[in-house]
């Protein structure tokens, strides 16, 4: 090498110093526009209000409020059911269909296509997907119109359009792409010898899909989960627009007291929904490393 | 791999279902907004005209149609800009070890789970306790970038993790400086994914309606337009604008693909 001592030592200086350089621009966005507005719903949380606008006085009673309400508990249990319904309907889906992409389809080209084709929604606005369902479910849509067609129903079913059903079903269709590209991407990880491997040893479908398939592409069910959950934990654009005033949710709600500027109430419900997501990640991430799976 | 079964059939049947059911939906709005006049917003097709979409440009019609969809288009490239940028860096940043990586990751996985709202509501009263406007260049920019940074950041986390260091070495045997390094070995190499980042970028602020409805102050985006169309407008002039942006959002994927296939096929 022809660096001389001196230089040497610069170097190193500056080599130790870079990485903390390179991070500061992301330190910065985050500091300003997540650190800071979380510690600000944290704050006002703990402020009373009037019609006027915020007081700055510490009081509790925006918690006092808040979980005291028998509404906030029964919309706080239907988000977590729409948590649930949602997450187990992506799972069965997205793991189907990245089962079929990962181990039925033969080409890397088909494969790449195919799975272009499950992601490329992800990049297309989800509120025009939601309004699309209009033709289909609407009072006078596709399916009303085949049902009474075939002599099935008397009268539109009314449900189809602004009800939960609605809700879970536009769920299901904005994410089950967040299970199909993990779980695909950690099922193109796993060596294709293992299953051959369990195959020899006398292992059925089931057992290589239980024993062997389903162990090895945790990590990527779990970040699925990790994406689907925290979604449909916080939404309030889906339950507002397939909802149509008949469904509730906790992102809804807090929208609802934005609506009202009640922003301290808010903020309370917002700690009660972030303290909700923070400790379902944290239960996953005690499951799995996902730093290892990047 | 064995002969083609039964469950190749089965499940290669299940994933038609599943792409009909993900593509279905628009490609019944696409239809529907080339009615007639007399159209309506469920099936039968009444007539065909591209009356819809003459309509959308017609501004009494429907708000500020071009007003919000060149806003949003800059949102987006500004925001597209600055997630390639800082990922790089912050991907380059996160090759070696250095003091709070770890607190940053996780700050980055947090800006990732943390629902939408809060993100719009904390900046919100941020803006707002500081007397300061909320706009859609500043706050919903900033609000925008806590949604494509963490994806960019962890597309390349990925890429870093498998890049082959002993190429950067080779060239720093050759003789190159860290700088010449990067520029002709790395950069070269990242390329691709760099694109893929910027489309995320670019797409992902594009179609954000939650962390902007609290932050974009009085100017509207594209999505909180649409969003503010849903409760008013009765006619297929909705469908054309979806259709419209659809078209666009594909077509901006389609010449990012292109780019990288090029890209790919390049001789080196």
């Amino acid at each position: 090498m022809s660096s001389t001592p001196n230089t040497g030592a610069r170097g190193i200086s500056l080599r130790a110093f870079a990485p903390h350089l390179l991070a500061l621009p992301l330190w910065a966005v985050l500091g300003v526009f997540l650190l800071v507005p979380i510690l600000m719903i944290v704050f006002v949380s703990f402020l009373d209000y009037n019609d006027a606008g915020l007081i700055y006085r510490f009081v509790l009673d925006n918690y006092h409020d808040t979980l005291g309400s028998p509404v906030m508990w029964r919309t706080y249990l239907h988000t977590l059911q729409f948590a649930v319904l949602v997450w187990a309907l992506t799972l069965s889906i997205g793991f189907t269909v990245a089962y079929f992409l990962a181990f039925h389809v033969r080409t890397q080209l088909w494969q790449m296509v195919l799975f272009q084709l499950c992601a490329i929604p992800f990049l297309t606005s989800n509120i025009i997907r939601m309004i699309s369902w209009i033709p289909t479910l609407g009072r006078n849509g596709l399916i009303n119109q085949a049902l009474m067609g075939a002599g099935v129903i008397g009268k539109p079913l009314e449900w189809l359009l602004f009800s939960d059903f609605a809700v879970v079903l536009a769920f299901v269709h904005l994410y089950t792409l967040f299970m199909v590209v993990p779980i695909f991407n950690t099922m193109m990880r796993i060596d294709r010898s293992l299953i051959e491997a369990a195959r020899d040893a006398g292992a059925g479908f089931w057992q290589v899909l239980g024993q062997v398939i389903i162990p090895l592409s945790l990590p990527g069910i779990a970040i699925g989960t990790i994406f689907v959950v925290t979604l449909v934990m916080g939404d309030f654009v889906t339950v507002s627009m397939m909802g149509g005033g008949q469904s509730a949710s906790m992102g809804l709600m807090m929208s609802n007291s934005i609506g009202l500027l009640q922003y301290p109430t808010a903020a309370a419900q917002a700690m009660v929904l972030l303290v909700t997501v923070l400790l379902m990640v944290a239960a996953i991430l005690r499951v799995v490393d996902i730093r290892k799976e990047l | 791999m064995d002969k083609r079964g039964p469950a190749f059939y089965l499940l290669a049947g299940f994933f038609a279902l599943f792409v009909i059911f993900l593509y279905g939906p628009t490609v019944t709005i696409a239809l529907l907004s080339f009615q007639g006049p007399q159209g309506s917003l469920t099936f039968p097709m009444r007539g065909l005209s591209l009356h819809w979409f003459r309509n959308l440009f017609a501004t009494q019609m429907v708000g500020d149609f071009g007003g919000s969809f060149t806003r949003s288009i800059i949102l987006a490239l500004i925001v597209m800009t600055l997630t390639v940028c800082i990922s790089l860096l912050a991907g380059l940043a996160f090759r070696r070890r250095f003091r709070g990586a770890t607190v940053l990751f996780y700050l980055t996985i947090a800006s990732l789970i943390i629902p939408s709202i809060l993100i719009s509501l904390g900046i919100g009263l941020l803006f707002s306790v500081l007397g300061l406007q909320p706009t859609w260049w500043g706050s919903a920019l900033g609000a925008h970038l806590t949604w494509t940074l963490p994806f960019g950041v962890l597309i390349m986390f990925a890429v870093f993790n498998r890049f082959d260091r002993s190429l950067e070495e080779a060239a720093r045997d050759l003789g190159a400086s860290p700088w010449q390094g990067f520029r002709h070995v790395v950069l070269p190499l990242i390329t691709p994914s760099l694109i893929g980042v910027g489309l995320f970028g670019f797409s992902l602020s594009y179609d954000e309606f939650a962390r902007s409805s609290m932050t974009a102050g009085s100017d509207n985006t594209l999505p909180l337009e649409i969003y503010g169309m849903t409760t008013n407008v009765t006619t297929p002039v909705l469908y054309a604008l979806g259709t419209l942006t659809t078209l666009f959002s594909l077509s901006v994927i389609f010449v990012c693909l292109t780019l990288v296939l090029l890209l790919r096929r390049r001789p080196r």
